[in-house]
């Protein structure tokens, strides 16, 4: 079937499927098979199934915010709006089902898309700011509705059913916390590999053309507003298939998966990981999965600590965690990564040191200042001390303040081995 | 005579109280090379708005091939056959340059809203890209970040995506704003080339490339048309060596 | 009828402290081109840090002193953190303010805790100013309209008579050109920034006793002022107050009228069906106007999104 490309300018244009295009997906495939079996305890497979639904949900807001440039305060419409239908799919299914569990997130993403149809159709008008506002009031209104349209939100106890009443699935009644993992990672990749072939379509690339200059784009014979409208239902439909997920995995949804705390959230979870790659959603909902489980399990401050990481890397990391990685991608080419070793090893210390000195001044301070009378002993690191006093305090100021010298003075050190090692040529072996 | 590719009649366009085109009457026939000049604030970049669809006309009308296109969208005019280039570079920065060429294509080889095809596998769509890039001499750029390129290069590209959707009008804005003479020559020269059989409306400010280029020339001074004919006449017409240069055009 | 005229005037408070809001979200917005969307956190600021002053002094001197501090960690951040992230583009800027408006909630819990604080007004202000057949109107709500509409005359001069005004007008259409002319822009926008945060901690200064002083305090209020400038024009300062006292009005008149959907429905010749648990229109036959009134903002968002995009005043489709 394919003829030997003639010049290899035109080696995009093969009809088999390349091997390297494959194989970053047969490898998470195949990772995802075994995970249950490295992480076997059912928190883990709770953990693992939020971390999942958190991806496709990221990377939906991500065919938002990344490809489009449409900044959303209301995804989490798309999504609740997903799981609740399903739900209710779910429940009228149960007398007399037609259908088992694994079909069930193709109804979440229909009545998302559903939905995005009709909102996209005058939010979409303009990108930016007013698209932003646009959404915030819809994700407003649907999330006040919850309590008004009883019928279909449940009011506030929301709606909840029980997945194990549809049709087993050769043999599968999704009962067990693991067959739901599966169902779930199945879906994960289904919906992934959907989204990234869409940004190779050519409404994907007028996507990002969009994005990038409306003004030229109209000029090249597409609608600014259309292309934007067909991104938003694209991302609409997928956002459902999560909320079908969620409906699967917690058996309940609520008016918190309307609200603007979860469509804040996602964008948090999108923009940490980095809006720039397709693979930014990815690794931002699995850090923040993990951080937001592992913190909230040692602090109550768990939230601060989030915001503060999501401040900062909006100030300092506009491109995110996975642009902090790509920066990488150079020095590695040039064959220089291991320039930076030094410099990062020495820096490691002072940063661990300043980051957990400057978290125990805002614990001891937090504690200080809630914790109830004669609750002046706290726990820290292992070590226990009363809040109240001064000298712990001084320790953690002192030391915060130490490391943070010590990392200015060690900076230009790193810049300049930055420097070496991303310049082309020089003193390489 | 056969319908003209764009005819503007009476059009009118003001912004609050300042009216900058002030009842335009042009006819530029089919497979014209038509040339507007004028003095800076004359109103050529806003006539040029209201052909391509960027502004409404406050009144009169725009005909293209004998149909009304006043207040029609951009995208609509550009889908009826009638494409432009842009003053400021107006390039996709982030994407390479075949790319670039590309998202020009996409519209008119009928790939329009697809989401079913995979833009990579589509052998006509790569083919007719390179094709551009060789045009435009850029194929030694091809997968180069368009934001990277120099500035000449990144006019080629302007001018690459422009005619990429085999538009039958191309109206170019000051193709050659900000470059060297030698520069200039080779997108004459391009210029040229890539708009063979078609009907090219130009702004420029170089007297040069607009003599050499132009069949025809309109002289537009304070939104009205104060001569249009041939470059011979509208060199030697004394109305507009008084209204727009105040001097001779002859250092051109 | 005396309901009615009680009525107009509490929504005539609640419109103007909307406005005292939207007025410098529309400044900031119209000048830097960036919806400061923890502008409703440095209302909430301005309530706790009232409340803290007024511990120690009382009421007067936190009305006069949380403010100004609001407006300068507002000017700082605007110095420091905005102007940081402003070379990215508009919505970078956007998510920043976002990520703000949730630190900022996060530090008044980490200080103040999750629960209500006893702030109050103060107990000069604490009687009946007048009452109409039975129905009385405190004399802070007087205050607090004084005080509204104190700020909104002084902001008009400053904007129509002062140089600074005549500035600050001039960027707002021209940026550039008024760079040019020497004026040092970026300290305009400092201002304007530190004015407009320190107008959103006076508006929560004077709300907090009212509305109450709580960390959800920000979120309450921040949708409905976004929406509000939206429904008025993005940048249109007229538009922002009309739209302000519509909604104001539109919320506490829904509040206090109790009309019934049953009434209506009945009145058409429907009959209800009982029981009323049972059928899918029940949502439909209990609702009432006061359950409406919340989202009444948003549904007028939406209504003149579609049929005026450009908002009530706005010049140009936004």
């Amino acid at each position: 079937m394919s003829t030997p490309s003639s010049t290899p300018l035109k080696a995009g244009t093969q009809r088999l499927i390349p091997l390297n295009h494959a194989l970053p997906w047969i490898i998470a495939a195949v990772f995802l098979l075994i995970l249950p079996y490295i992480f076997d305890s059912r928190s883990a497979l709770t953990i693992m199934n939020q971390m999942a639904i958190t991806i496709v949900f990221a990377l939906s807001y991500n065919m938002l915010l990344g490809q489009g440039g449409m900044l959303s305060f209301g995804h989490a419409v798309y999504m609740g709006l997903g799981g609740f239908f399903s739900m209710h799919v779910l429940n009228w299914m149960s007398d007399d089902p037609w259908i088992s569990l694994p079909f069930l997130p193709i109804f979440g993403g229909l009545f998302g898309l559903m939905f995005a149809i009709m909102i996209g159709a005058f939010s979409t008008r303009r990108a930016g700011t007013v698209f932003a506002m646009i959404s915030l009031g819809v994700g407003e209104l649907v999330a006040a509705m919850s309590v008004i349209i009883v019928i279909f939100f449940g009011g506030e106890e929301g709606v909840s059913g029980d997945r194990t009443e549809l049709l087993d699935f050769f043999g599968m009644s999704f009962g067990p916390q693991r067959q739901v993992y599966y169902l779930t990672a199945v879906w994960l990749l289904i919906a992934a590999l959907g989204m990234y072939l869409y940004s190779r379509t050519p409404i994907g690339r007028i996507a990002n053309a969009v994005r990038d200059n409306e003004e030229r784009a109209e000029f090249l014979g597409y609608s600014q507003r259309h292309v934007r409208w067909i991104s938003f239902c694209a991302s609409g439909f997928f956002a459902g298939i999560a909320g079908a997920l969620f409906a699967i995995n917690f058996e309940i949804l609520t008016e918190e998966n309307l609200n603007l705390a979860t469509s804040g959230s996602i964008l948090l979870v999108t923009f940490l990981g980095g809006v720039g790659f397709f693979v930014g959603p990815i690794i931002g909902a699995i850090v923040f999965t993990l951080l937001q489980t592992v913190l909230s399990l040692y602090t109550e401050i768990w939230a601060l600590y989030l915001g503060i990481l999501f401040v900062s890397t909006v100030m300092f990391f506009p491109f995110g965690l996975t642009g902090l990685l790509a920066i990488h991608i150079q020095p590695w080419k040039l064959g220089k990564i291991s320039h930076l070793v030094v410099p990062y090893a020495k820096m490691f210390i002072p940063a661990v040191v300043g980051v957990l000195s400057a978290a125990a001044v805002l614990e001891i301070l937090f504690h200080a200042r809630h914790a109830g009378l004669g609750e002046e002993e706290m726990n820290l690191y292992g070590i226990t001390f009363d809040s109240h006093a001064a000298m712990p305090l001084i320790i953690a100021i002192v030391l915060a303040v130490a490391s943070f010298f010590a990392l200015v003075k060690l900076a230009p050190g790193l810049k300049a081995a930055w420097d070496e090692a991303t310049h082309m040529g020089g003193a390489k072996q | 005579m056969s319908v003209p590719a764009i005819e503007l009649r009476n059009l009118e366009k003001s912004f609050g109280l300042a009216k900058i085109i002030q009842g335009v009457n042009l006819k530029i026939g089919k497979g014209e090379r038509h040339a507007i000049i004028g003095p800076n604030g004359a109103g050529k970049s806003t006539l040029f708005n209201l052909i391509t669809g960027k502004y409404t006309p406050t009144a009169g009308q725009v005909l293209m091939h004998g149909t009304d296109v006043s207040g029609m969208k951009p995208y609509q005019i550009n889908r009826m056959g009638l494409s432009r280039s842009f003053q400021i570079t107006n390039i996709f920065h982030n994407m390479t340059v075949f790319e670039n060429v590309r998202c020009g294509l996409l519209w008119s080889m009928g790939y329009k809203y697809s989401f079913w095809h995979m833009v990579n596998r589509q052998r006509d769509l790569t083919e007719k890209a390179d094709e551009i890039l060789e045009q435009i001499n850029l194929s030694s750029r091809r997968n180069m970040v368009a934001g990277a390129l120099a500035y000449a290069e990144q006019r080629a590209l302007e001018i690459g995506i422009t005619i990429a959707g085999g538009a039958d009008i191309i109206m170019l804005d000051e193709p050659c704003a900000g470059m060297s003479h030698s520069e200039t020559d080779l997108i004459v020269d391009l210029i040229r080339k890539v708009t063979e059989d078609k009907t090219l409306i130009i702004v420029e400010h170089d007297m040069g490339v607009i003599f050499d280029l132009a069949d025809r020339i309109s002289v537009l001074v304070y939104g009205e048309i104060i001569e249009s004919d041939t470059p011979e006449k509208v060199r030697a017409s004394t109305a507009v060596q008084e209204a727009y240069l105040g001097t001779t055009v002859e250092e051109a | 009828m005396s309901l009615f005229i009680v009525n107009i005037l509490d929504g005539f408070v609640t419109g103007l402290l909307l406005f005292m809001l939207c007025s410098g979200l529309t400044l900031i917005f119209s000048m830097m081109g960036v919806l400061n969307f923890a502008h409703a956190s440095f209302y909430m600021l301005g309530a706790y840090f009232a409340y803290q002053i007024s511990l120690l002094t009382g009421f007067w001197v936190g009305l006069i002193v949380a403010p100004v501090i609001v407006g300068v960690i507002g000017a700082f951040i605007e110095r420091y953190g905005l102007r940081r992230v402003h070379k990215y583009g508009h919505v970078p800027e956007l998510i920043f303010t976002f990520g703000l408006a949730l630190l900022i909630e996060e530090i008044v819990q980490f200080f103040w805790g999750k629960s209500q604080m006893a702030y109050e007004a103060p107990e000069i202000l604490d009687f009946a100013a007048f009452s109409i057949a039975g129905n009385t109107f405190p004399a802070y709500k007087v205050f607090m309209i004084f005080v509204a509409l104190g700020i909104f005359l002084v902001l008009l001069y400053i904007l129509t008579k002062t140089r600074v005004g005549m500035t600050i007008q001039a960027a707002l259409s021209y940026p550039e050109t008024v760079q040019n002319l020497g004026h040092n822009v970026p300290l305009v926008f400092m201002g304007v920034f530190g004015v407009g945060t320190a107008m959103a901690g006076l508006a929560g200064v004077i709300a907090g006793p009212v509305l109450g002083t709580f960390p959800g305090m920000a979120v309450l209020l921040g949708s409905i002022v976004f929406v509000t400038i939206v429904i008025g024009g993005l940048g249109s300062l007229w538009g922002a107050l009309a739209a302000s006292l519509i909604i104001g009005w539109l919320q506490t008149f829904a509040a206090s009228y109790n009309v019934r959907m049953e009434d209506i429905l009945t009145g058409l010749g429907f009959t209800k069906p009982e029981p009323i648990w049972d059928s899918a229109w029940q949502d439909l036959w209990t609702l009432t106007l006061p359950q409406i009134g919340p989202i009444l903002p948003y549904l007028l968002m939406i209504i003149v999104l579609v049929v005026r995009p450009q908002g009530l005043f706005g010049k140009r489709e936004t």
